[in-house]
């Protein structure tokens, strides 16, 4: 239940560790009772009941759409919500959305009472945005070494020369192209996959 | 000339064909645009990013820039439907416990006759029919609800939820939803995952339903005239592209790719085509203008068909009278369509309104050029919508 002082989040996030880390983030950042909902089933009416303030639920998540029937009179919430994003805070909705969290408040809700609960949940999301973008960058790197050092391995074999000398003649013909090793290394692979 | 990146947001799906052949095939550089096609992860992303910045269009529910002018849903920023990227695409669907109980009553899935498959649903089910569809401002919705309205299901007769349509499968299998309205390549999606049949498509309820719209936000669509209308002119070049009939293999391999649908391009010609599989079972069945982009001034932004979604929102949302019906229906914005494709040619119609649901089969109106033949507009309980009286 909601009392004056003490508000309710919502927090939708099917990952268990990364709900654990918004929670304690959260709890420590404002004087709150924190829920977490995992799956997708009946997303609305599970988050309608426990009529939360705050709904925190990551950008990139499509089950944000099953919320929005919150946002209407005649939806499940006594107080429906508005999607934060326009409105008197713009600048946070801003750095909200940038940081890859969508935070539905309550009709009424005052902004020096969202304002540190907000803040709490960009700073997290940034982290965990952070996180996984550097991750899919390594991941990344990791795939175009594999098919450099394969196309290195063709060039070694088809002209009979060592891996400094394939790599010179790769970084060459990326230089001559203006195009980037790993493309013109992906571009040699297909093509003598063609080739067979 | 140095060419301007403008960034768009579309939800991977068929008819978001225009957008992305737009930049494939070159009619976005040849306007000295490029387009920066962002996917997103769903309708309610599309419109934060476009209502923040992030975004200068965006392809959009059609319902969807009118709910926010009407201030329902999360966001209220003004936004206009400057062109209709699409008409129809949608199909109906039925999980396969439906499905069996359907074909145990001898049901035939003809996907023709919507008050043929009402009085068969009423039949089978004795409870409201829960449909998963993925938006609630949307045609989906709409369809739906003029649909149970006007036949055997009756208003009372289903029940709508939001489910993202790459979670419906799932949603079928534990019993959240009985049964489906989503847009293409979803439906046939269902049917390859195994997870039901399609009953209808979308056309049958409404012939000429504008589906999706271009959107942008109404301060940019006004103060950058200039990138707006060479965006609108590569669209429509590229809409007209996807009308020929023999482009239809390479559209869906482009659609198909990672970047864009990252789905099979067989599934993808299904919709582009007509030519739907609509079951396990193998029956298939052509689609007349399954899925418009083109003909019959397909992406002129009727007012009139701003003023019939609004009246089904409030029909079905509550929407109380506090909005101003003149305001509404400038939503779609035939002003500026007329403007920024002047200079292309297009045979435009002459009016703005029309009556929607009188036009029983193809024929020539009044146009700019004098030759437009408007497509059948038919609602199929035979009414009729007078804008004049919303």
């Amino acid at each position: 239940m909601t009392t004056t002082d003490t508000l309710t989040i919502v927090v939708v996030e099917e990952d268990r560790d990364r709900a654990i880390a918004i929670v304690d983030a959260l709890k420590n950042a404002s004087d709150c009772d924190v829920v977490v909902i995992g799956g997708s089933s009946g997303l609305a009416r599970k988050i309608a009941a426990h009529a939360p303030d705050i709904v925190l639920i990551d950008i990139d998540n499509p089950t944000r759409d099953m919320m929005e029937e919150l946002t209407l009179a005649s939806g499940p919430l006594e107080r429906p919500v508005a999607m934060f994003v326009s409105g008197a805070a713009g600048g946070l909705a801003k750095a909200a959305i940038e940081a890859g969290v969508s935070a539905y408040v309550v009709d009424g809700l005052s902004p020096n009472r969202i304002k540190p609960v907000l803040d709490t949940a960009i700073a997290r999301f940034a982290m965990v945005r952070q996180m996984r973008s550097e991750l899919a960058e390594t991941r990344r790197a990791l795939e175009e070494r594999k098919v450099i050092d394969r196309a290195k391995g063709q060039l070694m074999k088809a002209k009979g020369i060592d891996e400094g000398a394939a790599y010179a003649l790769l970084r060459k013909a990326a230089m001559d192209q203006g195009r980037r090793v790993a493309d013109i290394a992906d571009a040699l692979v297909t093509a003598s996959g063609l080739l067979g | 000339m140095k060419s301007v990146t403008l960034p768009v947001a579309f939800m991977p799906l068929v008819d978001a064909a225009p957008l992305i052949i737009a930049q494939e095939m070159g009619f976005a550089e040849a306007e000295g645009i490029a387009l920066d096609l962002i996917a997103a992860p769903s309708w309610s992303s599309v419109r934060d990013m476009l209502a923040i910045g992030r975004v200068d269009a965006a392809h959009m529910l059609s319902p969807q820039p009118i709910a926010m002018a009407m201030g329902l849903g999360g966001v209220a920023t003004q936004v206009s439907a400057v062109s209709v990227l699409s008409v129809n695409g949608n199909v109906i669907g039925v999980g396969k416990r439906l499905e069996e109980r359907l074909r145990h009553i001898g049901f035939e899935f003809d996907f023709s006759d919507p008050l043929r498959a009402a009085e068969a649903l009423a039949q089978v089910s004795h409870e409201p029919i829960v449909f998963g569809v993925p938006f609630p401002f949307s045609m989906h919705v709409q369809l739906l609800r003029y649909w149970s309205r006007a036949s055997a299901l009756g208003s009372d007769g289903v029940a709508i939820r939001t489910v993202p349509p790459p979670l419906m499968a799932r949603a079928l299998a534990n019993g959240e939803v009985d049964a489906f309205c989503v847009g293409e390549p979803w439906g046939s999606v269902a049917v390859e995952q195994g997870s039901g049949a399609l009953l209808l498509p979308g056309n049958a309820i409404w012939s000429f339903a504008p589906e999706k719209v271009l959107a942008a936000r109404t301060d940019w669509a006004e103060t950058e005239p200039d990138l707006l209308g060479r965006l609108m002119r590569a669209v429509w070049k590229a809409g007209r592209w996807l009308a020929a009939p023999d482009v239809r293999a390479a559209a869906s391999d482009v659609l198909s790719r990672k970047a864009y649908l990252d789905m099979p391009s067989e599934l993808i010609d299904r919709a582009l085509s007509g030519n739907l599989t609509l079951s396990g079972q193998g029956e298939q069945r052509h689609v007349e203008g399954f899925l418009e982009f083109h003909q019959g001034a397909a992406s002129f932004p009727w007012r009139s068909q701003a003023r019939w979604i609004a009246q089904q929102l409030r029909k079905s949302v509550g929407g109380e009278g506090n909005f101003n019906a003149d305001d509404i229906a400038r939503v779609f914005r035939s002003d500026l369509h007329r403007m920024h494709l002047s200079s292309l040619n297009p045979d435009l119609p002459g009016a703005s309104e029309k009556v929607e649901g009188a036009i029983p089969h193809a024929m020539p109106v009044a146009s700019a050029g004098g030759a437009l033949t408007l497509l059948r507009n038919q609602f199929f309980d035979g009414q009729i919508f007078d804008p004049a009286l919303f």
